[in-house]
């Protein structure tokens, strides 16, 4: 068996026997789902009820006031408004509504007040601001002799078509649904980067510390060495990743394989009858999504996705091998992942507010070439449909700076493991690369 | 080829710092060769250039006949001074990697294992992690590791720091057993102890230039001072003192006795030991008269002093 496969397969079994390792591949599901459970259960949970006293002196606002789950509207128009203070300050209602006596519609859009202790939600107030400008509107309607019966008729509902020159339908929201699997893809890569070139690191230091590392050296090249360390991290990352992937599919098989059962055991005529409108309905919709996503480039972004995720990590953990040569312990490291944690944080934020405004703009473009950064960007563009010569340049410029960037790493790893005692300074580093 | 090892003119720098300037070395098979010098005198960098760790600038260095090649890591067995072992693998598993990292298979590792681990009395431990071992025991294992794999040489930097009396001898009477059957071995050290007593050649180094070279024994002749250690027994110690001053140097020593004897180390010059000893036996009873030869820590730091 060669020498670097050897290593690799010390550094993948190494990996996954790893307690850490075991506990995390099984235990991060439950604690997804957990987590995801719980959410769900927090948003399920109605909010306390509030109550609004309405002061309402005019008498013509406050019958427009429907109480629901959420909040309690109560005509107190008849109690003095001391009084109503008061017991806003002893916290016997929500807030106060204060709507002062005045015929001249102006002027009394501009004098209501609300009192409350806290201050309330902007949702809230625009919802109360609504209630009154329909009233206040609708009697203007009327002083100027309209009729709101046919000014209501009058209404004009507009929903645009978006369309492609390809002459495709386009959907509204389908952005949204794109930067979803593209963010996925490139957050992936983003997370396998930052554990797995953490791992990459420490286990370097491990042999620095363990003074294994010269015993190791004289039978490889340090070069093996690095490289059968960042392959059999990757690997041990791979399998994690099928883990889950199949224990979220074997999840949802279960899961629907329930609800199916429980949907036929309740379904009563009415149930049946609401799912036939729901269909009518929104059916054409979904059907329009469902084509409309299985149009998306999906061979380009799976194959671009594995590409990306090799070159993204081989690139990084390059980086984080010579890292941990360099240093004595985790410590130490900190300084010099920054400049490494940076891009990768860069590329996120680029994806999420660059790439989803404007695709193809010149940001999201150039930031979709840099080697640092275009895994990242670029899986959040191919989505939307990127020339196939853009990912050539973006794939061809990250592997050709993965050479340069293994070069560089493996002179640095070389001499760092050698090095004990003294963090060293950029300087000394840059020294090292003459050595 | 008669040597195992041979360095011609090596020069190794790290920026503007000269670890190595033009050293040559020849170590002849079977030998074993003291590296000595005081810390960081260039021990260790020539070392990592024969193991192939770092290369030379300049120079080369041939291995039992020909240049220094990868293949050749598995001729050699090398203990760094800097040592250790995967601290959360099992003993078993991990020497097995570290032999097959040396080109062997995983059958011929198994049963030099299995050698090694009878003999050291250490067939126990084929399942313990390194952690939960000692650091005797530790020391065990890792020179198991060493010579695994049969090498034709040996290279131990600092072989016994750490290990505590009982098995550093054991240590170093596997070396010695394996030196009869072939093996040569390169000690670098400053233990002088251990040259003295085990080492044929030695070689010193200091600030990065090879001072001396040898034989122990040619070495030593090299410095011998032409002294002897001298015991008499006499009556007239005044009249012997004037004789022996007009024609030697003289200067008090001590040396284990059990006579109550007058004890000197006389510097002959140029005089041979019989004319001495024809001056001593004329003035009384010559219990004790011995060549003082320098020891191997005589030399190191009259010549790392110099």
């Amino acid at each position: 068996m060669s020498k670097l496969l050897l290593i690799i397969k010390r550094e993948f079994i190494a990996k996954v026997r790893n307690k850490s390792f075991i506990v995390m591949t099984f235990l991060s599901p439950l604690l997804f789902v957990g987590i995801g459970v719980f959410v769900g259960y927090l948003s399920q949970m109605k909010a306390d009820l509030k109550t609004i006293a309405i002061h309402d002196e005019t008498g013509r606002f406050v019958n427009d006031f429907k109480s629901d789950d959420e909040y309690k509207y109560l005509n107190l128009s008849n109690v003095g408004l001391k009084v109503l203070k008061d017991s806003i300050i002893s916290e016997s209602y929500e807030g106060l509504l204060i709507i002062p006596k005045s015929t001249d519609n102006t002027s009394l859009q501009k004098n209501i007040q609300y009192v409350s202790n806290d201050s309330p939600g902007v949702m809230f107030v625009e919802d109360i601001e609504d209630v009154i400008a329909k009233r206040i509107t609708d009697e203007n309607y009327q002083k100027q002799g309209l009729d709101t019966l046919k000014i209501n008729q009058s209404k004009a509902d507009v929903s645009i078509k978006l369309n492609k020159a390809s002459g495709e339908t386009a959907l509204k929201g389908l952005n949204e649904i794109k930067i979803g699997i593209g963010g996925a893809f490139g957050y992936l890569i983003m997370m396998f980067i930052v554990i797995y070139g953490n791992m990459v690191m420490r286990s370097v230091i491990e042999e620095k510390t363990s003074r294994i590392i010269e015993v190791i050296i004289s039978s490889v090249k340090p070069f093996q060495l690095m490289m059968g360390k960042i392959i059999g991290t990757s690997l041990a990352g791979i399998l994690q990743f099928m883990i889950w992937a199949l224990l979220g599919m074997t999840a949802m098989f279960i899961m629907s394989s329930i609800f199916g059962v429980q949907m036929g055991a309740t379904s009563s005529a009415q149930t049946q009858e609401a799912m036939q409108m729901a269909q009518k309905g929104m059916g054409s919709d979904i059907q329009m999504y469902i084509k409309e996503l299985w149009n998306l480039p999906i061979a380009t972004i799976l194959i671009s996705f594995i590409f990306y995720f090799i070159g993204g990590y081989f690139l990084y953990s390059s980086f984080y091998a010579s890292i941990g040569a360099a240093v004595d312990n985790e410590t130490d490291s900190q300084q010099f992942l920054l400049p490494i944690i940076m891009p990768l944080i860069l590329g996120v934020y680029i994806g999420f507010f660059t790439v989803i405004n404007d695709p193809h703009g010149t940001v999201a473009t150039v930031f979709s070439m840099i080697p640092l950064t275009s895994p990242i960007v670029m899986m959040m563009r191919i989505p939307f449909g990127v020339p196939w010569w853009q990912i050539a340049i973006s794939m061809t410029l990250l592997f050709g700076t993965f050479l340069g960037v293994v070069w560089f790493a493996s002179k640095i790893y070389r001499v760092g493991i050698l090095m004990y005692g003294k963090k060293p300074t950029w300087k000394e580093l840059y020294k090292w690369l003459k050595y | 080829m008669n040597n195992i090892l041979e360095v011609k003119n090596v020069v190794k720098q790290y920026g503007d710092y000269t670890a190595l300037n033009e050293v040559s070395l020849t170590v002849p098979k079977g030998s074993i060769y003291g590296l000595l010098g005081p810390n960081g005198a260039g021990k260790t960098s020539l070392i990592r250039i024969i193991n192939q760790i770092t290369m030379p600038d300049s120079g080369e260095v041939i291995l039992d006949g020909e240049p220094l090649k990868p293949e050749h890591v598995a001729f050699i067995g090398y203990m760094p001074e800097e040592r250790g072992l995967y601290k959360t693998m099992k003993v078993g598993e991990q020497c097995l990697y570290l032999a097959q990292l040396k080109g062997l298979s995983k059958q011929e590792a198994k049963t030099q294992l299995d050698y090694w681990f009878d003999r050291l009395e250490i067939q126990g431990w084929w399942n313990k992690k390194m952690q939960e071992l000692s650091k005797g025991m530790a020391q065990k294992v890792q020179f198991v590791v060493t010579v695994l794999h049969k090498p034709k040489l040996l290279i131990l930097d600092e072989p016994f720091s750490g290990f505590d009396p009982v098995n550093a001898n054991l240590i170093k009477d596997e070396i010695i057993e394996l030196n009869k059957q072939g093996t040569s071995v390169i000690f670098s050290t400053h233990r002088m102890e251990s040259v003295e007593e085990m080492c044929d050649y030695i070689a010193l180094i200091h600030k990065s230039n090879k001072l001396i070279e040898g034989k122990l024994t040619d070495v030593k002749k090299q410095f011998r001072t032409n002294s002897y250690e001298v015991g008499i027994l006499s009556n007239n110690i005044e009249g012997l003192m004037y004789d022996l001053s007009q024609k030697f140097t003289l200067s008090q020593t001590d040396f284990k006795s059990l006579n109550d004897e007058l004890k000197l180390e006389i510097n002959l010059g140029t005089a041979t030991p019989n004319e001495l000893l024809n001056t001593l036996i004329q003035r009384g009873q010559v219990t004790h008269f011995v060549e003082k030869i320098p020891s191997v820590n005589d030399i190191f730091i009259k010549t790392v002093t110099e």
